[in-house]
């Protein structure tokens, strides 16, 4: 994000008139609009912002905010970012890319991307699948998915998202889902970081890979399986029943009984986003013996590449005027008149 | 000092022993430790200082530090300098300076009969004649009988002439490049002075390096007088050329583009982002600009070739002028943004220092085979602008038109050059940046149709509105799915895509490009030779010497390669018979035959080394000797023309050599 002076708007100004062409019941109507709310209330200018994409069903999100757009090609979107913070470091960029797009063709840009600490948000739908293609497994795909290219079950197991982006030295890492209530408070949090902020949202893709995150994201039965991380706060769930506490031996988390609310003498962790080891071992955390990790996982700023980038430049340049004519002079010289050579 | 003189007969002359010759070809030649591009380069400057016009070829090997004292690690500079107008490295040396055996049984084929050998008997080891496959001493064995030879041992002379300033062995041996240059400098009658004070300079913060340099450099000089005296070297002058006055200064390609693109930026009013991957030959590119950084200029050393591309298009997305450089491989990474950047109609330059390929191919040799691969080389009918430049310093121009095309019609441009323009140096008549008539660029900065915003309308010369983010009320989408005429909207209608691929082909057609002009002869006759990029020099000098012969030829130098000047096919077709020479297999004369339907003939040569004169001499001269049939061809491998077959490429010697 950038310190601009807040603009007024309203959902319906960040809508364009183009009509949305995703499958029906498709999580990423869910996250446009997760996204359309924030924004006004970000104080965002649609003028001064600039939606990157790459390739993929999430990729065509750029069509339909109203506000400037690139759908690019397949995995590069961050490196355009990149470019166009370069070019004008004011503007405020989305980049908004897939599992496929971002973590197989593209996972060498994100992984820069993150590494240099861009100052832009990164949304990752991911829905565990090739979904514009037609259903072929993806990166994240869990192990035995079977689909068009793996009718025997997928055999490689998949990435995750989280630890790659904190592996790549991202200095914020988030997750959301689709269809969840909280979604625009990390979205916030995320403008608010000053640097690379990361986000996987988990997409429902109800094609061809649908219902994948119910076991987490149906609402039944959701607070014993997901885990809301927040700043300061004790790391609590089912109800207060259970929490995260550190194995101190294993040097790993387990899952702790709270018994009537006394969380501190079950040793129950108070997030503390900046915390960069126990954010390593939430997003590495099974779900299964544990919740799923949720909210603002690692929230920790590092000053931004552009910043550096434009400090250096500034540097650079001060006290040198960009004179053409005697830059092509430069060097050792000689001018001749009629025959003779003089040195300069 | 073991001396020799050529075995000639009587009343042969030998080089520079009658009266001073118009032009001398000398070729340095040691380990590619040895520091003989720097000397090369320091007796270039010497030379443009005394006057002379000059033309060099540098050649080293691929690897860094090769194994010292193997044939596959010797580097050469050769440099031609004359009292006449010099345009190629020269063909065959007059003098060739030989820094170990290695280096003298890769380059001593090349030398001209009766010319001049000068070698450091102090690297004629019995290990070093092993490494380069000697089974006897050729500097004692009569094997150099035709030629000169002038051997002693600089090594030892250079140790001594560094003792006072105490360094080590090795260190002071570091300075032998130096002490050879000083003998080259007594040789061609060249002041001293502009070399010291470039060495103090360089050496600013250790006067003792520069002061050792500086005395191997005077004891080289000295020793020239007392070699005169006893043996077969003797001093030459050659005459200045007559040059049009002004300042002077040498230029490489690299340098040439980067300031091109300096230029060009400052005259459409942008601020440049420049994206590079380091790729040999084209790093120096982002090395010179990357010092630049007074002139608005943001380099960017991607994590890729593809970043590097992508990261200019966003930056010319914003508003930027946005450039990338790479060579061959690069460049085919490079080719599915360059199709994003044609489809969303945002300018770019892409400069291709081309070398040998396919695949890695030859990284620090020359070749002109990426002539497909800009013209026809993407997916789609995608067609953009192609223009090559045919010397050193013509890049400058030429980077200066690829800045002025891509802004003024919104295009991604290519710029072609390749490894021999990049690395080799000439004399340059600086410009004044004054003289070139500035191109700015407007950008939009609201609504072009009444109320409505149409990203894609175009002008009368089919550009559409470059539209920087940012600007209020103008906010669009782009991307690379076909696009509705004027609004841009995602539409892949057939009629819209029939209707846009005209466009975009209309409008890389109508570029306005000059007319193609007869470089050098008349605007008829019996043959035209075409040339593009950098066989200008090889092409423009065997045609000359054609034309003193009364032969009927022309040479046509093409720098618009895509689309092809107006004029050209009726020019062609005041020719008889029209050849195209080509260091590749034909694919500028299929480009020719494609868009003019002329009979365009191939000379071609392959070898990654530039043409030699003498073989284009040859190919004009089939075109008159009355044999029908017997025109074109192939130019061989030769095996004494640089670069030399051993260097440059690991040929498995590599695991043989102990270090």
């Amino acid at each position: 994000m950038n310190d601009m002076t807040p603009i007024q708007t309203t959902l319906k100004d960040w809508e364009t008139d183009q009509e949305v062409r995703w499958c029906p019941g498709c999580g990423d109507y869910a996250i446009l609009k997760a996204v359309q709310r924030t924004l006004p209330q970000l104080g965002a200018d649609p003028a001064n912002t600039v939606f990157v994409s790459g390739i993929g069903c999430s990729s065509r999100f750029p069509y339909y905010v109203e506000s400037y757009g690139f759908h690019t090609i397949h995995g590069r979107a961050p490196a355009f970012a990149t470019g166009i913070k370069l070019a004008n470091p004011a503007l405020d960029v989305w980049l908004v890319t897939g599992d496929g797009d971002g973590l197989s063709i593209g996972g060498n840009h994100l992984m820069h991307v993150l590494r240099r600490n861009v100052n832009l948000q990164i949304l990752l739908f991911n829905n565990e699948i090739y979904g514009l293609t037609k259903g072929q497994y993806s990166p994240t795909s869990r192990i035995g998915t079977t689909t068009p290219s793996t009718p025997q079950g997928s055999v490689d197991r998949p990435a995750n998202p989280c630890a790659f982006a904190l592996g790549a030295g991202a200095r914020f890492v988030a997750r959301g889902f689709d269809v969840s209530k909280n979604l625009p408070e990390v979205l916030k949090a995320a403008y608010a970081h000053q640097g690379a902020a990361f986000i996987e949202i988990f997409q429902n893709c109800v094609v061809y890979n649908k219902d994948v995150f119910n076991d987490f994201a149906q609402p039944k039965g959701a607070d014993d399986r997901q885990l809301w991380l927040e700043d300061g706060q004790p790391m609590l769930f089912a109800g207060g029943t259970k929490g995260i506490a550190l194995d101190r031996d294993l040097l790993e988390l387990k899952v702790v009984d709270v018994a009537g609310g006394d969380w501190e003498a079950a040793g129950v962790i108070v997030h503390n986003a900046r915390n960069r080891s126990i954010a390593h071992m939430l997003v590495e955390a099974p779900f299964g013996p544990f919740p799923m990790a949720l909210g603002v996982i690692y929230d920790d700023p590092r000053p931004t590449f552009e910043g550096a980038v434009t400090e250096q430049n500034a540097q650079a340049s001060a006290g040198r005027e960009p004179n053409l004519a005697k830059l092509l002079a430069k060097g050792q010289t000689w001018t001749v008149t009629g025959t003779a050579a003089d040195p300069v | 000092m073991a001396t020799q003189t050529a075995d000639r007969p009587a009343d042969s002359p030998r080089p520079g022993a009658a009266a001073a010759p118009e032009a001398v070809v000398v070729r340095f030649a040691g380990d590619s430790g040895d520091g003989m591009q720097l000397t090369g380069g320091q007796f270039t400057l010497s030379t443009a200082l005394a006057g002379n016009d000059l033309a060099t070829f540098p050649d080293f090997p691929a690897e860094i530090r090769a194994p010292q004292g193997t044939l596959f690690g010797v580097s050469a500079f050769q440099i031609n300098f004359g009292s006449t107008e010099i345009e190629t490295a020269g063909d065959a040396p007059d003098v060739l300076v030989a820094m170990n055996p290695a280096a003298l049984k890769t380059n001593v084929g090349a030398l001209k009969p009766g010319g001049l050998i000068i070698a450091d008997t102090g690297e004629f080891t019995k290990r070093n004649l092993e490494k380069a496959k000697y089974e006897t001493n050729p500097l004692e064995d009569g094997s150099l009988a035709k030629w000169d030879l002038l051997a002693f041992d600089i090594s030892a002379l250079t140790i001594e002439a560094v003792k006072p300033f105490g360094l080590g062995n090795k260190d002071a041996l570091r300075s032998k490049n130096m002490w050879t240059l000083g003998l080259a400098l007594w040789m061609f009658d060249r002041d001293r002075q502009p070399l010291i004070d470039w060495l103090n300079a360089k050496f600013k913060g250790k006067p003792e390096i520069a002061a050792a340099n500086v005395a191997a450099l005077n004891a080289g000089h000295a020793y020239g007088e007392t070699a005169e005296l006893s043996g077969p070297l003797k001093r030459l002058t050659i005459a200045p050329i007559e040059s049009e006055p002004g300042l002077y200064r040498t230029i490489t390609g690299a340098e040439g583009v980067s300031l091109g693109l300096v230029a060009g930026a400052q005259l459409a009013g942008l601020p440049m982002f420049f994206g590079g991957y380091p790729i040999t030959p084209a790093s120096a590119i982002l090395h010179h600009l990357v010092r630049l950084k007074e002139f608005g200029i943001t380099t960017f050393q991607a994590e890729d070739e593809i970043a590097a591309i992508c990261a200019a298009i966003g930056a010319s997305y914003a508003g930027q002028l946005g450039v990338t450089s790479s060579s061959g491989p690069g460049i085919a990474l490079k080719t599915e943004a360059m199709g994003l950047a044609i489809m969303t109609e945002l300018p770019l330059v892409i400069v291709n220092s081309q070398r040998g390929g396919p695949s890695t191919g030859l990284p620090t040799k020359t070749e002109q085979s990426d002539l497909y691969q800009a013209v026809y080389g993407r997916n789609g009918d995608a067609p953009l602008p192609v223009i090559a430049a045919r010397s050193p310093s013509d890049t400058f121009e030429v980077a200066i038109e690829a800045c002025r095309i891509a802004t003024q019609y919104m295009t991604p441009v290519i710029l072609l050059t390749d490894g021999y323009i990049a690395n080799a140096a000439e004399p340059w008549l600086v410009p004044d940046p004054a003289a070139y008539a500035p191109f700015p660029v407007a950008f939009l900065e609201e609504k072009n149709d009444g109320d409505t915003l149409l990203p894609f309308k175009r002008d009368e010369n089919g550009k559409r509105p470059w539209i920087k983010p940012g600007t209020p009320g103008l906010m669009h989408r782009i991307g690379g799915i076909e696009k509705a005429i004027d609004t841009g909207h995602i539409d892949y209608s057939p009629a819209t895509h029939q209707a846009q691929t005209d466009a975009r082909k209309a409008k890389i057609d109508g570029i306005q490009i000059p007319d193609q002009e007869v470089t050098l002869g008349d605007t008829t006759g019996r043959l035209a030779v075409v040339g593009w990029g950098s066989t200008f020099g090889p092409i423009h000098q065997a045609v000359r010497r054609a034309r003193k012969r009364g032969l009927a030829v022309s040479h046509i130098h093409v720098r618009h390669v895509w689309p092809l000047p107006k004029n050209l096919g009726e020019l062609l077709g005041g020719f008889d018979r029209v050849l195209v020479p080509e260091m590749n297999t034909g694919q500028f004369k299929t480009v020719l035959r494609d868009q003019l339907y002329v009979n365009a003939e191939s000379l071609t040569k392959t070898s990654g080394q530039p043409f030699a004169i003498a073989e284009l001499d040859a190919a004009i001269a089939k075109f008159f000797d009355g044999i029908p049939g017997n025109e074109g061809g192939e130019v061989d491998a030769d095996s004494t023309q640089l670069p030399t077959p051993e260097s440059g490429h690991d040929d498995g010697s590599l695991k043989a050599v102990q270090p």
